[in-house]
């Protein structure tokens, strides 16, 4: 047995002409969140379909929770769920008869499934319309049904395929407090998505995936020091103390260089390591210049990204996709 | 949380999770009884046209059309009905639902056999609507009541067979339109090249080939038999060598293909 729940060696798939993943390794420790980011087309769906058993790879391995996909896809399926990025629910039934066919065909048996239905619906706040024809349903109530459907059997390892897409932001802060007790029932997530402060929030790594390729895979802090160093910023009590506080932070900065007033009164140089902020803490008070605030920045995401892929993060308000088309073509598109 | 939500392994997992998603099947049509339209008002109509319109000249009377007629009706019903589960497959395979089945530890047949076991209600419900609709208008059954049911029963055992035609077209075409175009043409010559409507010995030599093999010949042959009370002849057997065959063949072919859409 190894500690790791999710490992992808070399995947390579093809659709036709499409290169939708060339060679992709991937690494999850058990009990952890990683997150997959990556534009639109870059091969994470593709990934998460080939680990959860829904697609075959023409190349690579890739096992979970021990287990090859390709070989025993049946063992996979039995500790797995998925939430893809449309809802995997059957509309023209109600939530409830989604929760209990899906709970049965788990093999929990029929009174267990009911109870199941019954505690997943309430967690998800679906209780009021659990009797109603999902195709009656909000996208938000929609999502958190599919979701609640792929947490029916207590999964070791949850594949979550942009499970926020489309959700107003007070929804996504739920489903970020639903991932986050998975992960303290000791469950391994592993999570596409667009959003850069989503995996910022949530993943204890990142893997960065563009045109079917791995480019960077770290911690977010890690991440983000791929982009160079942080930044100290300093705002010294009093305007008249400027000149002299900007003096004393270009002698600790990156390679001596000059401090810059982002805002009125704020003084930003670029640093190496945590120690510069120390040092220049204690300058500032050798010199007796009182400072009312002081922090140390590492670079956004969104600067990562743009450094990684050499375009900006998606607009995170586009709208959603058509969720009824397959995965697939959304992927290479 | 309180309940204990631990997957046993059980027993035979095709039948039951077959049997809980033909379950799932049978809600969705109890929620859309419009979709029975086509096995309930259809032959109703069939019948009233064809007993009244042709009854006279095909027959001579229209009452013995009726006779005649009813158990063809049936039969051409069930041709035609077969068509719908096609359609609902291929519409069913492409939705996020059929996602979740296929990354669930269930058996890959599962849910097609499901869709087919789940259509039983709907051949039940084309057989009664006929012979209702046909007592209305003077059918009467002569066979008994053992035989009417062995035909019913015939009926219903054929449709679920003839479904897995239906079922391999609307796995391997693209849109749900060419499932319905392809399998009408299909269904066209086995209603009309038959004994449905007319005696077979009045069709042109050419064509009789072709009607001694239809598998509807045999079915109404067989139904007619039952529900009149006159010999079945060997009907009973082809129609049940027909069913195996459609079994035989187009389930592994459907299912085959649905395994490579994964």
């Amino acid at each position: 047995m190894t500690d790791l729940a999710i490992e992808a060696e070399g995947l390579v798939k093809s659709f036709g002409a499409t290169k939708a993943l060339r060679g992709v390794d991937l690494a999850v420790p058990r009990g952890t969140v990683l997150g997959l980011l990556g534009p639109n087309g870059a091969g994470k769906t593709t990934a998460v379909r080939i680990l959860s058993t829904l697609l075959r790879p023409d190349g690579g391995r890739a096992r979970v929770g021990g287990h090859d996909v390709v070989r025993h896809p049946d063992r996979v399926r039995r500790i797995i769920g998925l939430t893809g990025q449309y809802a995997s629910v059957d509309e023209d039934l109600t939530g409830r008869q989604n929760l209990i066919l899906f709970g049965i065909l788990l093999d929990l048996g029929r009174a267990a499934a009911r109870a199941r239905a019954v505690e997943l619906l309430q967690w998800f706040e679906l209780t009021e319309a659990a009797d109603r024809p999902v195709k009656t349903y909000s996208g938000g109530m929609r999502r958190r049904l599919d979701l609640a459907a792929s947490l029916i059997a207590r999964p070791e390892v949850v594949f979550l395929d942009e499970p926020t897409t489309g959700l107003d932001p007070g929804k996504r802060e739920a489903m970020w407090d639903v991932v986050r007790s998975l992960v303290l029932d000791g469950a391994t997530v592993l999570l596409t998505t667009q959003y850069l402060e989503e995996a910022e929030a949530l993943a204890d790594e990142i893997t960065v995936i563009d045109h079917g390729q791995v480019i960077a895979h770290d911690t977010p802090d890690g991440l983000k020091r791929i982009v160079g160093g942080q930044t100290l910023e300093v705002r010294p009590s009093r305007m008249d103390d400027l000149p002299r506080a900007a003096e004393i932070l270009s002698a600790v900065a990156t390679g001596g260089a000059k401090a810059d007033e982002i805002r009125t009164g704020v003084l930003a140089v670029p640093v190496d390591g945590d120690a510069a902020m120390t040092t220049a803490v204690a300058r500032l008070a050798e010199a007796g210049i009182p400072v009312t605030e002081l922090s140390l920045h590492l670079p956004s995401l969104d600067e990562v990204f743009f450094t990684l892929t050499g375009r900006p993060a998606e607009n995170p308000n586009r709208p959603a996709e058509n969720p009824n088309r397959p995965a697939e073509t959304l992927e290479v598109s | 949380m309180a309940t204990l939500a631990t997957p046993v392994r059980r027993p035979l997992p095709l039948i039951r999770h077959s049997a809980a998603l033909a379950v799932r099947s049978l809600i969705k049509t109890w929620r859309t009884p419009e979709a029975l339209i086509d096995v309930t008002a259809q032959p109703a109509l069939f019948l009233l046209i064809f007993v009244y319109i042709f009854g006279g000249a095909v027959s001579g009377s229209t009452h013995d059309y009726l006779q005649f007629l009813l158990p063809g009706i049936l039969g051409q019903t069930i041709a035609f009905g077969a068509i719908a589960i096609g359609v609902n497959m291929n519409t069913d395979i492409t939705k996020g639902v059929f996602d979740r089945f296929r990354a669930f530890p269930i058996p890959r047949l599962a849910p097609l056999l499901g869709a087919v076991l789940g259509d039983i209600v709907r051949y039940v419900v084309v057989t009664v609507s006929t012979l209702g609709m046909g007592y209305i208008l003077g059918f009467r059954l002569q066979g008994g009541v053992f035989a009417a049911l062995a035909g019913c029963a015939l009926a219903v055992l054929f449709a679920l067979c003839l479904s897995w035609l239906s079922v391999a077209v609307g796995m391997s075409v693209r849109t749900t339109g060419a499932v319905q175009g392809i399998l009408f043409l299909l269904m066209m010559p086995l209603a009309f090249a038959s004994n449905v409507f007319v005696d077979p010995a009045t069709l042109p030599s050419w064509m009789q080939g072709f009607v001694k093999v239809n598998p509807l010949t045999h079915l109404v042959g067989a139904v007619r038999g039952l529900f009149l009370g006159t010999p079945v002849g060997d009907h009973v057997w082809w129609t049940l060598a027909w069913s195996l065959a459609f079994v035989v063949v187009f389930m592994p072919l459907a299912l085959r293909i649905y395994r490579r859409k994964v």
